[in-house]
């Protein structure tokens, strides 16, 4: 599945939150969104997920608009999201959360999904242990196995490996690194990590107050600006 | 509307219940404390009331009918707290869910929720007070139905205003019913009112399930144009607030109060 964005802009109360964004993720392809706090990444997510209704412009998830209800719920069938400001329920266990969440998608085969994700990602202990008594790299693993439950052919990614030691965060990046190889998965992600961006996305979006300011490979964007690494090339980008 | 998506979001609720004892302690709690209160006040006017004399359980059946009501009405908004409370809200509103869903989900497992509080109270009744509310015969179904769907819309209601307000509108959810409660007439005659407050007593559903309640006790007889009057109430307000809860989905959209919805 492929995202297209076209003149896409965000009002709220006369701030403009994002302006004119147009941008296309291909099929399989992984692409970073990076930018200062506040520059408009997590509306943009928002506005890809149909939880953030555009002021102008459109949101084409394989060509349909989600804004037209329909569309909206079959896009969301096949797309899945993980950031560390939202949390699964604490008082349901492991288990109890991948179930309620494979349900509400229709996972088939249920039981062998959870099975499979909680091998891969180290969970089977955890399974009837509360998820609200988890370190935050397993609830974070949870959040990871939930966003994948549905096997998505999109996937967002808010700062995925947000308060993770380094370990659990890698481990996490490679993860999602070898997951969407195997399964040709579209990915958006949203990081101020710049060693996760450089090691996972082909493509990078730089923001800055709600625009698209540049884009290109990692390795364009450090060449074009003089810069030696990613980091650099960001703080040049947005101080500028 | 898909069944395993609503039983997903129903489960969701029942996990949670099922998973704490303190929880299912405290849905018990209430509705039987309010029960013991009521049936001694109950007593005590069935013994020195002219107008409640040898009519045993009027205001201890109102009492059970108003809960039932209060408990369907904080059940909807509980459900919807949890999400908010949990920073789950998120989650659930990019997983592929109908408004249509979410809103038949949370009405069924809002009487899973009412049942499991008042079921024990009315139990109790009967062997403390001597009182069974099946005197109230066939209509009870009727009278519940009516409540049902009156503290459902409520809850709609509130639950709009926490979309599109946020958790700020919280308080009212706890509030919203006991505003209601004295127009409601329901442990007096709706004559007891003023009668410019009669006219608004009206239009509310509660007036004719409670009248009705109470002429059932006390002259034996059923009139069936007050039930109809309610059912046909409650489907006036309930479509209104469902029409309600989707203008709040979508204006929570545009204000973008969907994304990290939270404490």
């Amino acid at each position: 599945m492929s995202i297209k964005i076209k003149n896409l802009y965000k009002n709220y109360k006369g701030f403009e939150a994002v302006k004119n964004l147009n941008f296309e993720i291909k099929k399989g392809s992984i692409t970073g969104l990076l930018g200062p706090n506040g520059c408009g990444k997590t509306t943009t997510i928002g506005m890809i997920l149909g939880l953030i209704r555009p002021t102008v412009g459109e949101v084409l998830i394989n060509n349909k608009d989600i804004e037209i209800e329909k569309n909206r719920i079959s896009v969301l069938e096949k797309m899945n999201f993980i950031s560390p400001y939202v949390e699964l329920p604490k008082k349901l266990s492991v288990e109890e959360n991948l179930i309620v969440y494979g349900k509400m998608y229709e996972v088939k085969n249920l039981q062998n999904r959870i099975n499979t994700l909680c091998n891969d990602l180290n969970l089977k202990e955890f399974l009837n242990k509360k998820t609200g008594e988890l370190s935050s790299g397993q609830k974070n693993r949870v959040s990871l196995a939930k966003s994948l439950i549905n096997n998505p052919e999109i996937l967002l990614l808010d700062e995925p490996t947000a308060s993770l030691d380094p370990d659990t965060g890698d481990y996490v990046r490679s993860y999602i690194e070898n997951y969407a190889k195997k399964n040709n998965t579209t990915i958006l992600l949203a990081s101020h990590n710049m060693s996760e961006v450089e090691r996972l996305c082909e493509n990078i979006m730089m923001m800055k107050q709600g625009k698209i300011i540049d884009e290109g490979t990692c390795e364009e964007l450090i060449f074009k600006h003089g810069r030696v690494n990613l980091e650099e090339t960001f703080l040049k980008l947005v101080r500028e | 509307m898909k069944l395993r998506r609503m039983y997903a979001l129903s489960i969701r609720h029942l996990y949670l219940i099922r998973g704490s004892f303190p929880r299912i302690l405290d849905l018990i709690y209430w509705p039987t404390i309010q029960i013991i209160l009521w049936g001694f006040i109950s007593k005590f006017f069935t013994m020195y009331s002219d107008y409640y004399n040898n009519t045993v359980g009027v205001i201890l059946s109102c009492a059970i009918l108003y809960d039932f009501l209060f408990r369907s009405s904080i059940s909807f908004n509980m459900l919807f707290l949890e999400e908010i409370w949990s920073r789950n809200f998120t989650n659930l509103f990019v997983a592929p869910l109908k408004l249509s869903e979410i809103i038949t989900a949370l009405t069924f497992t809002a009487l899973v929720r009412t049942l499991i509080g008042i079921v024990p109270a009315v139990l109790l009744m009967s062997p403390l007070f001597g009182v069974s509310i099946i005197n109230l015969g066939a209509p009870l179904f009727l009278l519940f139905l009516s409540l049902y769907m009156f503290g459902t819309t409520l809850g709609i209601l509130v639950t709009s205003g926490l979309l599109r307000f946020g958790p700020a509108f919280e308080n009212t959810a706890w509030s919203s019913l006991f505003l209601l409660a004295p127009l409601g007439c329901v442990y007096y005659p709706l004559s007891i009112l003023p009668e410019w407050l009669q006219y608004i007593s009206n239009l509310l559903p509660l007036v004719y399930v409670f009248e009705e309640a109470r002429s059932i006790l006390i002259n034996n007889s059923v009139n069936y144009d007050n039930i109809i009057n309610a059912l046909l109430l409650n489907l006036i307000y309930f479509s209104l607030s469902v029409i309600i809860f989707y203008f709040s989905f979508y204006g929570a959209r545009k204000k973008g109060t969907l994304v990290n919805m939270g404490e």
